[in-house]
């Protein structure tokens, strides 16, 4: 017990910090604090230029969903990044147990992603003047928690598919692309085909923007625990499936001797 | 004459191997596009008199500078990973000639980026392909083409000093798709922000390929995107002195 949960908390905390070629000022500040206040701004601005939309829609929406960058781009690169370096192999080869080596690495993922999207929101709206209710803030952080749980829970699909797939950041482009249309980030979900918003459902962020805006607009806690639970679910989901799939990948990467493929 | 062969050649060798990069090649074609199709939905959804067309069109621009800006600023620092920086700064020819084409070739990625995005405008949001005035609208792209194949020089070699150059070429799409006009009219940004929409060439780029496209006077801004990526190139061509002259000095050439 004491292992796993020091693979749990050392493993994955030293594994986020190897992270450090993008961990400094120079790659951290433009990427993960300035580039999703221009998203926001981009969006609300389209949104003012085409009236759909109040600053508050897009500022909100825009917000959560960057969390996908942190969350997509550094689950990927807890395999492609290893590889790079050649110690995904070493790693794989130890008998430490999966779960507290995969799911602690994934921690330290979720609280950056959280952070840069709580960033976003509120510099976001010290930026165009949106307010936020005081007592929506908390509620708000952990909406934002919870976003970024789900969007890590996609990202450790995002990890095992970097097993099999060398380009890994075209891939987490990719899946952003997907969630910034589908999440209803930009555009309400009624406005869009409905075979997108029931997909909708089932991807990360939907149900965690909705409560966000709902929360902003004066609802309670209590209010949206049902949109709550719900990107719980999703987020859940996508952890065990990429944890499968890591561990069927795993699996094949040494049958078929492609592990060290880059 | 061999100065226009160098540039060829080193546009066709560039271009090719572009093509073949999953990032610069599908990742810089794909990722605009999923940036336009939820600026084509909210427009759709929204209450504007702006059309659809005015829409596909910004949007299809957005993909042109998306394939520059974020490959451009590492051009030279790639050279730098591949080890051949010395052996093309030692070659004869001005090293902004080797650099050019190579910003040149992810402009011209540009024009697939923007056929890509009016066609997906077209086939699955039911935008008209209606140019009005078709021979001013080709030039009009070539011409934003060769623009940001200038401003894509400047970018790779005043960024070269920054281990993270690839940082700073991303950093500037969104900037750009929102003060160049693109997607959104300059009259709804704020007034200090106009200045420096008018010095980017992809303001006047943008605004050629509208006024060919929907039926203006395209001349006016195509020449001014075509002075100001001039500018561009005579600039990269000093900082290019510069930074080499500096990195010979240091011997910082090869710094990774």
């Amino acid at each position: 017990m004491i292992v796993a949960a020091r693979i749990f908390v050392v493993g994955g905390l030293t594994s986020f910090r190897a992270l450090f070629y993008w961990l400094t000022p120079w790659i951290y500040v433009p990427t993960m604090l300035v580039a999703p206040i221009f998203q926001i701004l981009l969006f609300a601005y389209i949104g003012r230029s085409a009236g759909l939309e109040s600053d508050e829609f897009y500022l909100i929406g825009n917000a959560l969903q960057y969390a996908a960058i942190p969350c997509l781009f550094a689950m990927a690169q807890m395999v492609g990044g290893e590889r790079y370096q050649n110690t995904l192999s070493a790693i794989l080869v130890s008998p430490a147990p999966r779960i507290p080596l995969f799911f602690g690495r994934s921690l330290p993922v979720l609280l950056n992603g959280a952070f840069v999207a709580a960033f976003s929101l509120l510099v976001g709206a010290l930026v165009l003047g949106v307010h936020l209710p005081a007592s929506s803030l908390a509620p708000l952080g952990l909406v934002v928690l919870i976003a970024a749980f789900s969007c890590t829970g996609l990202g450790l699909v995002n990890a095992a598919a970097s097993l099999r797939i060398r380009e890994n950041a075209v891939l987490s482009n990719v899946i952003f692309g997907f969630l910034l249309i589908f999440t209803g980030a930009n555009v309400p979900l009624d406005d869009l085909p409905s075979w997108i918003s029931t997909a909708a459902q089932g991807m990360p962020f939907t149900h965690a923007i909705k409560a966000a805006r709902e929360l902003a607009a004066g609802a309670s806690l209590g209010d949206v625990r049902g949109l709550l639970g719900a990107e719980l679910l999703v987020g859940a989901i996508y952890g065990v499936a990429g944890y499968s799939l890591l561990r069927w990948f795993e699996v094949l990467s040494r049958r078929y001797a492609t592990l060290e493929r880059s | 004459m061999s100065t226009l062969r160098l540039l060829g050649v080193g546009w066709y060798f560039q271009f090719k191997m572009i093509l073949r990069s999953p990032f610069d090649g599908i990742g810089n074609v794909l990722y605009p596009l999923f940036f336009a199709t939820t600026a084509l939905f909210v427009f759709r959804a929204g209450q504007s008199p702006r059309t659809l067309v005015y829409a596909s069109l910004g949007a299809a621009v957005m993909g042109m500078w998306s394939s520059v800006s974020t490959s451009a600023g590492s051009a030279m620092q790639r050279e730098r990973w591949w080890g051949t920086l010395e052996l093309l700064v030692a070659a004869p020819r001005h090293f902004s000639l080797v650099m050019l084409p190579a910003t040149l070739g992810l402009a011209t990625v540009g024009i697939y980026n923007l056929a890509a995005t009016l066609l997906w405008g077209h086939f699955v949001f039911g935008i008209p392909l209606t140019i009005t005035h078709p021979l001013l609208f080709a030039l009009s792209v070539v011409g934003t083409v060769l623009a940001f194949g200038g401003l894509g020089l400047l970018f790779a070699v005043s960024f070269v000093r920054f281990r993270a150059a690839w940082v700073l070429g991303n950093f500037f799409e969104y900037p750009v798709w929102l003060v160049c006009g693109f997607l959104v009219p300059l009259a709804l940004l704020p007034g200090w922000v106009r200045p420096i929409s008018w010095v980017l060439a992809p303001t006047w780029g943008m605004s050629a390929i509208r006024e060919s496209a929907l039926g203006g006077t395209p001349l006016p801004d195509l020449l001014l995107c075509l002075g100001l990526g001039a500018a561009y190139v005579a600039l990269g061509v000093l900082v290019t002195d510069r930074v080499l002259y500096d990195a010979r000095g240091r011997g910082t050439l090869s710094l990774t």
